[in-house]
C-alpha cells in the first residue's frame, strides 16, 4: 500500500468551483460595463464639479459660486423644502392607513392594500398637469369653491403643487414600510407590556412606536431621496427654482461644459447617498422582525359603529385624492377642450386617434428601449447573483455594490454623465454620435433598473437550496448543465418579475431619458408626454399617451404580481397526507 | 453489480484557518453497511460531502476500487448521494426526477424510462411517478430521492442523515426498508447520522468521529464492549468512568473498592461501569456504599443515581410492577459485574 502513496498535494489545486475561468470572465465582463456605464460616468460628473473649467485645476470655487448665486441657493432651499414637507404629508396619509389595516379588523382593508400600489402605477410627472387642471387656481375645485364659498385654496400653486404631487404618489413606500414594520410586530411584545402594566398610549409610545420607527425612517429617507431628485414632475408643473431642473436647464441651455450643472450633480448624489446609507442604517441595525413561531401581528380589534365610519371617510378621503391624478388624466385624454370649467366641454376619442396616427414611433420605441433594457437587467442580475451566492470568485462583492450603487445616482446625473463622458465620440456603421444614440438610453434605463432586477434574481437564487445544485452535480451534470436544466428552472418566477418590473417602471422614465434624447424620432412615450404637454393644445394628446403608459406600467405591476403569487404557492404546495 | 471499497488515505481538510478533518485513514469494505456516528461539529458530515466532491478540496486520497476520486469534480465521481433534505427538484415530476442522472449521462431515452420504472418499482412508487415532488409525504420523498440516486448505479451510496427529517415511528420502518434495499443490491454505502441507535441497528460497521478525529472503527458491538477512549464509552450508550489504577487482577478506585478483572490491562487508570452492570442493593451490603441522590422512572428500569465515594454513578435497574425500588436519600450498596468491564489507559 505505501508504494502506491503519492505525495500529498498542496491544496487547491482541484477548485470548489472548476469552472472559474468561465464566471471569470463573465464577472470581469459586468464589471467592465458597469465601470463605463455607471461608475465612470458618475465619478467624471463629480471630478468636474470640483475642476475649474478655465485652467483645468482642482478647485472649490464652483461650489462658491454656486452658493453666492441666489437663484441656486433659493433652488437648493426649494429643493429640501419640497422634499421634506412630501415626507410631512406623505406621512399624514400613510400613518391612519397603516394604523387602520393592522391593528383593526375592516372590512376596507383591501382598499388600502390596492391604495399601497395605484399611485405608484402612474409616474408623477404624468398626472402632473391633469392635476393643475383639477386642483390649479382655475381648476374644477377652485372654480367650485370660488362659485359656491367665494375661497380659492393654492393648492398647486409654485412649490405647492409639487408637494401635493409628490406626496400622493410616494407615500405608499412609507405605508408599505411602516405597515410591515407594525405587522413584524409579535402580540407577545405587546402581551408582555400590558402583562407588565403598560397600557393605551404609554403602551403605543413605549414599545409599538420604537418598534415600528426603523419601518417608518426607512421609508421617509426613501421619499425624501425620490423627491429630491425627481426632475419630471417640477419641470412638467413649470416649477424651475429647483435642483434637478436648474441641472437639466444648466446643461442642455447654457452647455455641457457649464460647472454648475455638475455641482449640483454632486449635490443630488451626497443627498442619495447619505438618504440611501441612513436608510439602509435603519433597516440593517434596527431590524425588528419579532414576529414568533405561532404569533402573528399586533391584536386586532373590531371598530365599533363610530369608528368605522371614521375609517371609512378617512379612507374614502385618501382614496380619492389618490385616484385623482387617474381621473384627471382621463378628463384630460377624452375631454374635448377643459379650461376655466370644472368638467371638459364634450369627449371624445381624436386625441388617441392622434396618439397613434401621429406619435405610434413613442409607443414602440418605449417597447423597443424598455424590453431591451429589461433583457439586460435579468442577464446581469441572474449572472450577478449566480457569482454573488454561488462562486468563490475575489470581489465577488464588488459586483452587488456596483450595480446597486445605480440606486444613489439620480437620472439627471446619469444622463449628464452619459453627456459629458461620450461627448463627441463617434460610432463606427453610421449610427452617428454616441451621445446622440437611441442605444445609449437602453443602457442608461438597464443601469437604472438593474438594482431592482438583481435584487429579483438574488432573491430567486436564494429560494433554490444549494444542496439541489449539488444532488445534479453528484448526479452527473456539469455546472453548466445544473445552471441549465435546474437553477434557471427554478429561478423562473424571480427572473419574469424581475423582467416585468424592469420592463414596467423603465417604460415611464424620465429623467435620464430626456436628457438623452436626440432626435424626437427616437423618443420614447414618457419625453413625448413631455412635449406634448409642452402646449395646451396637446395636452389632451399626452394625457391620451399618459393612459397608455399607466395601462402598460398597470398590466406590467399585475403581471409581476402574479407571478410573484404563483411562483410563491408553487414552492408552498402543501406534501400529500398519504405515504 | 461489482461491489466496489472505499479506502481514504490520510485525508485533511480545513475551512479558513479552521481544521475540520485531520488525518483520517479509513476502509471500507465492498457491499459494507458503514456509518459515520458523531456529535454535531464532529466533521462526519463534512467527510461525507468531501466523498461527494462537495465543500472545499481536501487534502488526501480517496479512493473508491482502485480509482483516486479526490481530484475529480462531483459530476465525474458516479457517487451517488441522497441528502438530507431530499434536495428533490420542485420543478421537475418524480419521473423527471429519477430520468435526471441518466439523462446527463446521454442515454438513450428507451434505455432510461425502464431504468426509471425499475428504480420507481425498488421502492414502490412506480403509481406515483407523475406526480410532483410537493404532491407527496415526507416518506415518499425521501423513497424518491433514494431512486433518483440508485438509478444512475453508483459505486457507492452516500446518505446524509436520511432519516433525520421523518418522524419516529417512520423513522424506524424506513430505516430498515433501507437496510433491506441495500443489502439487495448490495451496494456499498455510507451513512451519517447524529442517532447511536440508528448506527447500532443498521450498519455493519462503524466509523466513531470527534473533532476532525477518528475516534474508533469497529462492529456497533465491538464499539460498546471495548471503547478505544472516554470519548466512545461515554458516546455509546450512558458510561461510568472510575478513576483508579490495576493492581493483583484488581482495579482499585480512588474510593478505595477493589473491583475484580477477569483480563487485567496493566497501566488502566479508568474502567467503564455500564449502568445496567450495577445492581443495588441494601446499605451495608458488599460493594460501593453511596446514597441514592436522584430517581427516574424509564418505565421498563428505574436509573439512580447514586452519590459514591468514587463520584456519581449511574445505575439501571429492571422494573417489575409492584416493586417500589429505593427512595432518593435511601442509604445503597453498589454491587459491580466488573470482570469484563472495558478499561481505559
Amino acid at each position: 500500500m505505501s508504494d502506491t502513496l503519492q505525495p500529498a498535494r498542496p491544496t487547491g489545486r482541484f477548485t470548489l468551483f472548476p469552472r472559474l475561468s468561465g464566471v471569470a470572465l463573465s464577472g470581469l465582463a459586468i464589471a467592465v460595463f458597469l465601470m463605463a456605464f455607471l461608475i465612470l460616468p458618475v465619478m467624471q460628473v463629480i471630478y468636474v464639479a470640483f475642476l475649474d473649467s478655465r485652467s483645468g485645476a482642482l478647485t472649490l470655487q464652483n461650489f462658491q459660486d454656486f452658493f453666492s448665486t441666489n437663484l441656486f441657493r433659493e433652488s437648493f432651499v426649494n429643493s429640501f423644502y419640497v422634499s421634506a414637507m412630501s415626507v410631512v404629508f406623505a406621512t399624514i396619509i400613510a400613518l391612519p392607513l397603516a394604523y387602520i389595516t393592522t391593528r383593526f379588523t375592516f372590512a376596507g382593508a383591501a382598499i388600502i392594500q390596492s391604495l399601497g400600489f395605484i399611485p405608484l402605477i402612474m409616474p408623477p410627472f404624468v398626472g402632473a398637469v391633469a392635476m393643475t387642471l383639477l386642483f390649479g387656481r382655475n381648476g374644477s375645485l377652485n372654480l367650485l369653491l370660488d362659485q359656491y364659498f367665494g375661497v380659492k385654496i393654492p393648492f398647486m400653486e409654485g412649490l405647492n403643487g409639487v408637494i401635493f404631487v409628490q406626496s400622493l404618489h410616494y407615500f405608499p413606500f412609507i405605508l408599505i414600510n411602516l405597515s410591515a414594520s407594525l405587522r413584524n410586530i409579535d402580540r407577545s411584545m405587546e402581551e408582555a407590556a400590558q402583562n407588565l402594566g403598560a397600557s393605551g398610549l404609554r403602551l403605543f409610545r413605549r414599545i409599538v412606536f420604537p418598534l415600528a420607527m426603523p419601518g417608518y425612517l426607512a421609508g421617509a429617507a426613501l421619499v425624501f431621496i425620490k423627491v429630491f431628485d425627481d426632475l419630471g414632475t417640477p419641470l412638467l408643473l413649470n416649477v424651475n427654482t429647483m435642483l434637478a431642473p436648474q441641472a437639466y436647464l444648466r446643461i442642455t441651455g447654457v452647455g455641457i461644459n457649464d460647472p454648475m450643472g455638475y455641482v449640483i450633480s454632486f449635490i443630488l448624489v451626497a443627498f442619495s447617498v447619505f438618504a440611501l446609507w441612513v436608510s439602509f442604517l435603519f433597516m440593517r441595525g434596527k431590524d425588528y422582525a419579532t414576529v414568533q413561531k405561532g404569533g402573528g401581528g399586533l391584536a386586532k380589534r373590531d371598530l365599533s359603529r363610530r369608528e368605522k365610519a371614521v375609517a371609512w371617510g378617512v379612507i374614502l378621503f385618501i382614496l380619492a385624492l389618490v385616484l385623482s391624478p387617474h381621473f384627471g388624466l382621463l378628463l384630460l385624454a377624452f375631454g374635448t377642450i377643459w379650461s376655466f370649467s370644472p368638467l371638459p366641454d364634450g369627449f371624445t376619442l381624436q386625441h388617441f386617434g392622434t396618439v397613434f396616427t401621429q406619435s405610434s414611433q413613442y409607443i414602440w420605441n418605449t417597447i423597443l428601449y424598455a424590453g431591451s433594457a429589461a433583457v439586460i437587467d435579468v442577464i446581469l442580475g441572474t449572472a450577478i447573483a449566480y457569482i454573488v451566492l454561488r462562486s468563490g470568485l475575489v470581489g465577488r462583492k464588488w459586483l452587488d455594490y456596483m450595480a446597486t450603487a445605480a440606486l444613489a445616482v439620480p437620472g439627471v446625473v446619469l444622463g449628464i454623465g452619459y453627456l459629458r463622458m461620450f461627448h463627441g465620440v463617434e460610432l463606427p456603421f453610421g449610427l452617428g454620435q454616441m451621445s446622440g444614440f437611441w442605444g445609449l438610453i437602453i443602457v442608461a434605463l438597464a443601469v437604472r433598473r438593474l438594482p431592482y432586477a438583481l435584487r429579483a434574481c438574488m432573491a430567486a437564487l436564494q429560494q433554490v437550496a444549494l444542496s439541489l445544485e449539488e444532488a445534479a452535480e453528484s448526479l452527473g451534470a456539469t455546472k453548466s448543465s445544473t445552471i441549465r436544466r435546474i437553477v434557471v428552472p427554478l429561478m423562473t418566477g424571480g427572473i419574469l418579475a424581475g423582467f416585468v418590473t424592469s420592463f414596467a417602471t423603465a417604460a415611464v422614465e424620465l429623467s435620464a431619458t430626456i436628457m438623452l434624447v436626440g432626435r424626437s424620432s427616437d423618443a420614447p412615450l414618457a419625453y413625448g408626454i413631455y412635449l406634448f404637454m409642452q402646449s395646451p393644445s396637446g395636452r389632451g394628446a399626452g394625457a391620451a399617451l399618459g393612459i397608455l403608459a399607466v395601462v402598460i406600467v398597470a398590466i406590467g405591476t399585475y403581471l409581476s404580481q402574479r407571478i410573484i403569487e404563483k411562483d410563491r404557492n408553487r414552492r408552498a404546495a402543501a406534501p400529500g397526507a398519504d405515504h | 453489480m461489482e461491489k466496489t471499497g472505499i479506502r481514504i488515505e490520510d485525508l485533511h481538510l480545513s475551512f479558513g484557518d479552521t481544521t475540520v478533518l485531520a488525518g483520517i485513514n479509513m476502509e471500507i469494505l465492498p457491499g459494507e453497511f458503514f456509518a459515520f456516528l458523531g456529535p454535531s461539529g464532529s466533521g462526519k458530515s463534512t467527510l461525507l460531502r468531501a466523498i461527494a466532491g462537495f465543500g472545499p478540496p481536501p487534502r488526501g486520497r480517496i479512493l473508491i476500487g482502485d480509482r483516486d476520486i479526490a481530484d475529480l469534480p462531483p459530476w465525474k465521481r458516479n457517487v451517488g448521494m441522497v441528502f438530507q433534505s431530499y434536495a428533490l427538484w420542485p420543478h421537475l415530476s418524480v419521473r423527471q426526477n429519477v430520468a435526471f442522472g441518466l439523462e446527463e449521462r446521454r442515454l438513450p431515452k428507451r434505455m432510461i424510462d425502464p431504468k426509471v420504472d425499475a428504480a420507481l418499482e425498488l421502492v414502490g412508487l412506480l403509481h406515483l411517478a407523475e406526480r410532483m415532488p410537493a404532491q407527496l409525504s415526507g416518506g415518499q420523498q425521501q423513497r424518491v430521492a433514494l431512486a433518483r440516486t440508485i438509478a444512475i448505479e453508483p459505486q457507492v451510496l452516500l446518505l446524509d442523515e436520511p432519516l433525520s427529517n421523518l418522524d419516529a415511528a417512520l423513522r424506524v420502518q424506513m430505516r430498515r426498508e433501507l437496510l433491506s434495499l441495500q443489502r439487495k443490491l448490495g451496494l456499498t454505502t455510507i451513512f451519517v447520522t447524529h442517532d447511536q441507535e440508528e448506527a447500532n441497528t443498521t450498519s455493519d460497521r462503524m466509523a466513531i468521529l470527534d473533532g476532525g478525529v477518528i475516534q474508533q472503527i469497529g462492529t456497533p458491538q465491538e464499539l460498546y464492549d471495548t471503547p478505544a477512549n472516554g470519548f466512545v464509552a461515554g458516546f455509546l450508550g450512558t458510561a461510568n468512568v472510575l478513576k483508579g489504577q490495576v493492581r493483583d487482577g484488581h482495579f482499585e478506585t480512588m474510593g478505595g473498592s477493589r473491583l475484580p478483572l477477569a483480563h487485567p490491562r496493566p497501566g488502566a487508570d479508568r474502567i467503564v461501569l455500564r449502568p445496567q452492570n450495577v445492581t443495588l442493593g441494601p446499605a451495608g451490603g458488599e460493594g460501593i456504599a453511596g446514597t441514592v441522590s436522584h430517581r427516574e422512572f424509564l418505565g421498563s428500569s428505574i436509573r439512580y443515581l447514586v452519590d459514591t465515594a468514587d463520584g456519581q454513578i449511574i445505575v439501571d435497574t429492571l422494573h417489575s410492577a409492584g416493586q417500589p425500588g429505593q427512595d432518593r436519600g435511601a442509604a445503597v450498596s453498589l454491587r459491580v459485574d466488573s470482570l469484563n468491564a472495558p478499561l481505559l489507559v
